[in-house]
Order: structure tokens, then C-alpha cells, then sequence
């Protein structure tokens, strides 16, 4: 098995790892890095769990190939909590009980981070769309869309 | 039977290294799943080459290199008239990296863009070898040639450009069908109908009997009328997990019409 040398900044943090041949980037970084927060779902890039920001753009890390984040920013669910403080959107996740199982939650806030990044005041139609690459079979969406716009539109900040 | 990355800076360089055989990875949507799947194997090129996220203006229309993705269109103005069919594809995270040269060869019920870019009569510009319209391409999957980039020229009127996506889930789903049409009108009829059919085939395809029903016609509830009865000819449109072959004959000529009756 070959082994490639991948140097990368995780969540503001330099990283070195070796990435086996063909291992896609949720594999490195749960295998190799110790990030758990993206979650393995589907491997398919149908649920969204595994949702980071490289470059500050959303991907689905199961079918990225690990190799192609050298030098590259690959922000995840376990960066957005800055030391005790959380990010806004986990905040307001627990108030509205957006989460329930929890599988989908890491990607579910990485798309939401994504997309309030790019657009502050989304509306409830531009966030349904922003989280359509999300799936959650516990919650209904409603309560996910709620916590978003609760931030998006000032009822919770950090 | 392990996997073997080779990465090139070049696309030209990219073409040789697949002249040995391998699989070429673009945004990874669709070869990653496979590679997780343990079910593609062997060699795998990818290419760095930075013109293939290049989207320029032409005299002719717009040249968009074939990395480019379905974000990438959706930032580009000089793209417009392709954003609604950029946007029904997938969610944000797919957009971010499905490119256009991937859709070309996307197995049903995937290609959407294509389906458009079919209708707009595009060409795609190969790395070796001169461009090629895009349906040409299609009958070549089983052993596609790497493509750089694809020309396509922006409608003349865009009210003559119209384009539509069935899906069960909204707003990310994967196609039952779709629907490109390019109806350029002259003295009021249609002339040069092009129609072209996502998820109707193994490939997105013409409805050659749509098209002839409405060549030379005034856009009109006649004419509709008989593109919709002849949506389906000549296609045996696939059975999935969707939709059956039945259910999708049954359904594209009704939403043919409807197209249509919106581009009237």
C-alpha cells in the first residue's frame, strides 16, 4: 500500500498525515487526522454528513480524494466552536432541539455556516435550498430551519 | 486491485497517461462513489490544469472549460441563461464540485446539464482531435475522449431557450425526466427545433418526433399538441428505482406541453 505525505490547515491548524492511495477525505480525516465530526453516511454523496468547507466552499468529503487537499483549508464542524464559545448556529441548534439522533448535525451546520457565510439573511426558501444537500430522518427539517433563521435573522448570537 | 493516483498539471499530459488506460477523476461525484465502492480500480488520472475552470466569452458565445462546476456557473453572468439548469443539479455541496465534463458521460438518470447543453446545439472541444458536437459524444461513452471544454452560444432571444426538471423530491432530486428546448422563431414559426430529453434514454438524447411536429409551426396549441403525442418516439426510456419506462412515456409528452405552453 502507498502512502502520500498530505499538508493541509484543519480548522485553522496546520496538519501532516499520510493518505493512503484512492482514500477519500473523510476517511484521512477521521483515520489518519482524528477529526470525528464528519460523519460516514452513505459514501455516496447523498446524506451530507460528511459536509466540510474546503477553500471555504462546502463538499461532501466522502468523494473528495484526500491528496487533492495538500495546502488547501478544510474547515469542519469541530471548528466552529471557538474554545467554550459556540458558534451561534449550535446555540441555536440546541434551542430549537434541532438535533435529535445527532448523525446529521455536524454536516447539517457545516451547510448552514456555508451558507450564512455567503448570504446573512437567507429566507426560508433560500435556506430549505441551502440545506438541500442535508439529509435528517428524525427532525422533519423544521426545527433545523428554524434554528438558522433564528441566527440568520439576530434571535441568537454568539 | 488497488488504486493508483496519477495527478498532471497538464490536460495534454492527462490524455497520454490515459492512453495506457485508467479512469479519469473530475469533481469526483460520480468516480469517488465508485472508488469508495471498491468497484473502480487500477489507475486513476486527474488533472490540474488551470484552464479547466476557465469560463471566457468567444466570438461565438462562451467557452466553459470542462472542470468547471456547477457553482462556477452559477457565478458566471455571461452564463445566465444556463443558471436554472445549473441550480436543479444537486444540492450546494454537489454544485461545488460536479463539473460540466463529468455530466457529459453521467450515467441515467444524471446528466442534466447536458440535456441543455444538447438542445443549445454545443460543441465540446476535445484534447486531442477538433470539437465535436455534444450529442456526437454521446455515443461514445463507453470510451470517452477527454474533453477540455465545451463552446456554446448564448440564445439569440432567450425566450427561446426553455428548460425543465421532474423530480419526486424538491428542491434536490434526481431527474424522472427532463426537458431542454431551443425554439427559434422566425416569422413566428419555429425553425431549427432542437428538444432534447433527460432520463428518456441511457443517455440524454433528441425527441426527433417533438422536433419535426414543430419545425416550420407557429408555437400554438396545434403544434404543442402534436409534439407532446410525438414526445416519445423512437425512445425507450429506462425502469428505475423512479419511474418506470411506462411512467415516464406516459408523463413526458404532458410535460413537454407544458414547457412548450410557457415558451409560447
Amino acid at each position: 500500500m502507498t502512502f502520500k505525505p498530505i499538508s493541509f490547515t484543519l480548522n485553522g491548524s496546520s496538519k501532516a498525515a499520510f493518505a493512503t492511495e484512492g482514500q477519500n477525505l473523510l476517511d484521512f480525516l477521521r483515520r489518519a487526522v482524528g477529526d470525528l465530526s464528519p460523519k460516514y453516511g452513505c459514501g455516496q454523496g447523498t446524506c451530507g454528513a460528511c459536509t466540510v468547507m474546503i477553500d471555504n466552499v462546502p463538499q461532501l468529503a466522502c468523494l473528495v480524494l484526500a491528496e487533492s487537499v495538500e495546502g488547501r483549508a478544510v474547515n469542519t464542524a469541530a471548528g466552529l466552536a471557538n474554545g467554550p464559545r459556540l458558534d451561534p448556529l449550535q446555540e441555536a441548534f440546541m434551542e430549537r432541539f434541532a438535533a435529535q439522533c445527532g448523525y446529521c448535525t455536524a454536516g447539517m451546520l457545516v451547510a448552514a455556516r456555508a451558507l450564512l457565510d455567503a448570504n446573512p439573511r437567507p429566507s426560508r426558501e433560500e435556506v430549505i435550498e441551502g440545506i438541500s444537500g442535508n439529509l435528517c430522518r428524525c427532525t422533519g427539517y423544521e426545527p433545523i430551519i428554524d434554528a438558522i433563521l433564528d441566527v440568520a435573522e439576530g434571535r441568537v448570537q454568539a | 486491485m488497488a488504486v493508483q493516483v496519477q495527478t498532471h498539471s497538464s490536460l495534454i499530459a492527462a490524455q497520454q497517461a490515459l492512453g495506457q488506460g485508467g479512469t479519469y477523476l473530475a469533481g469526483g461525484t460520480l468516480v469517488m462513489r465508485g472508488v469508495n465502492a471498491g468497484e473502480v480500480q487500477g489507475v486513476i488520472v486527474r488533472a490540474t490544469d488551470p484552464e479547466l475552470r476557465r469560463i471566457a466569452s468567444t466570438s461565438e458565445g462562451v467557452r466553459i472549460g470542462a472542470g468547471s462546476t456547477m457553482a462556477d456557473i452559477l457565478a458566471s453572468r455571461d452564463l445566465d441563461f444556463l443558471h436554472p439548469v445549473a441550480r436543479a443539479i444537486g444540492g450546494p455541496q454537489v454544485r461545488a464540485m460536479a463539473t460540466v465534463g463529468g455530466n457529459l458521460f453521467a450515467p441515467h438518470p444524471y446528466g442534466d446539464f447536458t440535456v441543455a447543453l444538447i438542445a443549445l446545439g454545443a460543441r465540446a472541444v476535445l484534447v486531442q482531435g477538433g470539437p465535436r458536437p455534444v450529442e456526437e459524444l454521446m455515443r461514445v461513452r463507453a470510451r470517452p475522449p477527454l474533453v477540455a471544454a465545451i463552446d456554446v452560444m448564448r440564445p439569440r432571444d432567450m425566450r427561446a431557450f426553455g428548460w425543465l426538471k421532474v423530480s419526486r423530491i424538491k428542491p434536490k432530486g434526481v431527474s424522472v425526466l427532463s426537458i431542454a428546448a431551443l425554439l427559434v422563431r422566425e416569422g413566428g414559426r419555429v425553425r431549427g427545433a432542437r428538444i432534447a430529453f433527460g432520463a428518456m434514454g441511457a443517455h440524454p438524447l433528441r425527441s426527433a418526433g417533438a422536433e419535426r411536429a414543430l419545425e416550420g409551426q407557429a408555437l400554438d396549441a396545434t403544434s404543442i399538441a402534436r409534439a407532446a403525442q410525438a414526445a416519445c418516439l423512437g425512445l425507450e426510456p429506462p425502469t428505475d428505482a423512479l419511474a418506470s419506462s411506462w411512467y415516464r412515456r406516459e408523463v413526458a409528452g404532458v410535460h413537454l406541453r407544458r414547457l412548450l405552453e410557457q415558451m409560447a
